[in-house]
């Protein structure tokens, strides 16, 4: 069984994507079709084996807390698409 | 000068045949009449560039130059350049100028490297025929109604048409190797951690790389030694001393144990394709190397692995893009979802929504354990099967891509089928391993690309099993046919 319509539309919103209804079909046409070619793991047994986690085995290096970064926040807001007073503006949110 | 190697370069701009200047010039001369045809480049950064080449010659008449000083070079449009716009070949990022440069770019630049511009690629590197960019897509110089592969395939295209000496590009599941297949040049996806992702825009943080796409082996030693190294600030750096790339470029091959994986040979390979790697290897039992059949029995899960884990880590690193802090932001938004939703549905394009959904789905509640761990178990499996096979063999080779360039458009339709391109390189990522892609003899007067696999951080041997057969064979030097 794969994915239809309404299950397409919740894993868009869960992705915040607004997907066009008469999109949702095609997209989970699609996605069935990766989901098959995925299906193909179902075969594997995989008892006993680890997941791996770094091509390397690495463990996550980690560094004193302190701060290294300066502030840019300027420089980072100069990009930003709205701001005011050094804040970023999005639609309102509490009533 | 277009044609010159980066060695021949460097004595003529050491002995002052021309300027750094002058060779810049050159290039942009031909972009600016040649790209039109081609695509290659999102941005050209003209002044920049000239900039650059002026330090690059009053270095060179200060006796401070390195073996990059003044060498054009374009880099893909996913690592950050300072003041320069960066788009990843999305909407998304069509007007964000990056507030910083990445560390690869950084490193290039002191190196001397005169920076040309920012090349085409398909979407946040999602896509093997560079049909996704929102830039349209790149023409193969070869033959310009077929793709140059992808998603590296701006940096690939312009190297093969001379419009810069070479080029920097990225590998997640075949992103260098198999444009620079496609192409006809010389790319080499380093070891996991080799080189900095530190201003590269993440696509699967576990898989991504960087790596030089050059016309020759010996010009790619040169720049992945200048890009490689230990950067604190990509926590997956690895911090183990670049060797000299350069030193063991002529080292003798006699006696070197090359394995060709049975599953590599298969079907699915086309068979003039097939040919023309077997006389390549042939090429290398001349030169001293003993041949062996392997097996890496888990490599056909590659794909299916693979399309778990990179749009999984996609869908979280693309998370980021959410319409406020910098990026597309949609007209009028209603309230702060639909802001998120239109931006992100406006700004990405299709395919990049439709591995966004995937990599959502697969992480959701209830489906991590069939999915996602699932995968990366398998992936352990994959990783099991090179080491055992590196027990036998220094390296592996095998085709790079199952045909030569498919024509623009015939696959965009079917997601599936453009994922089978990256068969033969996706196993090299999920296992960390370094890989590499060289032309051998075309076909229909297509390219074809060998596939060099080797051991961790053993990038110094596959650069030197390249530039043997480099220095017996033409196969690298001839330019596309009109591109000379």
């Amino acid at each position: 069984m794969g994915l239809i319509r309404e299950d397409v539309e919740k894993i868009a919103h869960l992705a915040r994507l607004a997907v066009a209804p008469d999109q949702s079909e095609r997209y989970a046409g699609d996605l069935n079709r990766i989901l098959d070619l995925v299906a193909q793991m179902d075969a594997v047994d995989t008892q006993g084996v680890d997941p791996m986690a770094h091509p390397l085995h690495m463990v996550q290096r980690l560094r004193p807390d302190l701060p290294t970064e300066p502030n840019r926040r300027d420089r980072f807001q100069a990009i930003a698409p709205l701001t005011e007073a050094g804040l970023y503006l999005v639609p309102k949110v509490i009533e | 000068m277009h044609d010159r190697t980066i060695a021949e370069l460097r004595k003529d701009l050491d002995s002052g045949a021309y300027s750094s200047v002058e060779l810049t010039r050159h290039f942009l001369g031909r972009i600016e009449r040649l790209d039109p045809g081609l695509n290659c480049y999102i941005t050209v950064a003209a002044e920049p560039a000239l900039a650059a080449a002026q330090r690059a010659d009053r270095a060179i008449a200060d006796g401070t130059a390195g073996p990059l000083t003044g060498i054009p070079i374009a880099h893909k449009d996913i690592f950050c350049t300072q003041g320069l716009r960066t788009s990843c070949g999305s909407r998304m990022l069509d007007t964000f100028i990056a507030p910083y440069d990445a560390t690869v770019v950084e490193r290039l630049a002191a190196a001397g490297a005169v920076m040309l511009g920012k090349t085409n690629m398909d979407e946040f590197a999602m896509g093997s025929s560079n049909e996704t960019s929102f830039y349209g897509p790149v023409r193969n110089p070869w033959n310009p109604t077929r793709v140059p592969g992808g998603s590296s395939g701006g940096s690939a295209a312009a190297v093969a048409a001379r419009l810069c000496v070479a080029a920097t590009g990225t590998d997640t599941g075949g992103s260098i190797r198999q444009p620079a297949a496609l192409c006809g040049i010389t790319g080499i996806k380093p070891t996991y951690g080799r080189c900095s992702r530190w201003g590269m825009i993440a696509f699967a943080s576990s898989l991504d790389q960087a790596g030089p796409m050059a016309r020759s082996a010996a010009d790619a030693a040169l720049l992945l030694r200048a890009m490689a190294g230990f950067d604190p600030r990509d926590s997956t750096s690895v911090d183990t001393p670049v060797p000299d790339y350069l030193a063991g470029l002529d080292a003798s091959l006699s006696g070197l144990r090359i394995g060709l994986p049975k599953e590599y040979f298969g079907e699915g390979l086309d068979n003039d394709v097939a040919t023309s790697i077997q006389e390549a290897i042939r090429e290398y039992e001349r030169l001293g190397a003993r041949v062996s059949e392997i097996n890496l029995p888990n490599s056909p899960l590659s794909v299916p692995v693979y399309y778990v884990v990179a749009p999984a880590e996609c869908s979280s690193n693309l998370a980021r893009f959410d319409g406020v802090r910098y990026g597309h932001r949609c007209e009028n938004p209603k309230d702060l979802d639909d802001l998120y939703k239109r931006s992100r549905a406006e700004g990405f394009g299709a395919e990049v929504q439709r591995r966004i959904m995937i990599g959502t789905y697969v992480l959701s509640a209830g489906y991590y354990d069939a999915y996602y761990l699932k995968a990366q178990k398998i992936r352990h499996l994959i990783a099991d099967d090179f080491r055992h096979a590196f027990e036998q063999v220094d390296v592996i080779l095998g085709p790079t891509s199952p045909t030569t360039a498919f024509p623009i458009g015939t696959k965009m339709d079917d997601p599936v089928a453009m994922y089978l391109n990256d068969i033969y390189t996706i196993a090299t990522n999920l296992a960390g391993l370094p890989g590499m892609s060289i032309p051998v003899a075309p076909v229909d007067g297509m390219p074809v690309g060998l596939q060099i696999i080797g051991n961790y951080f053993d990038e110094g041997r596959l650069l030197n099993v390249a530039h043997r057969l480099q220095q017996t064979t033409d196969w690298h030097a001839s330019p596309p046919p009109g591109w000379d």
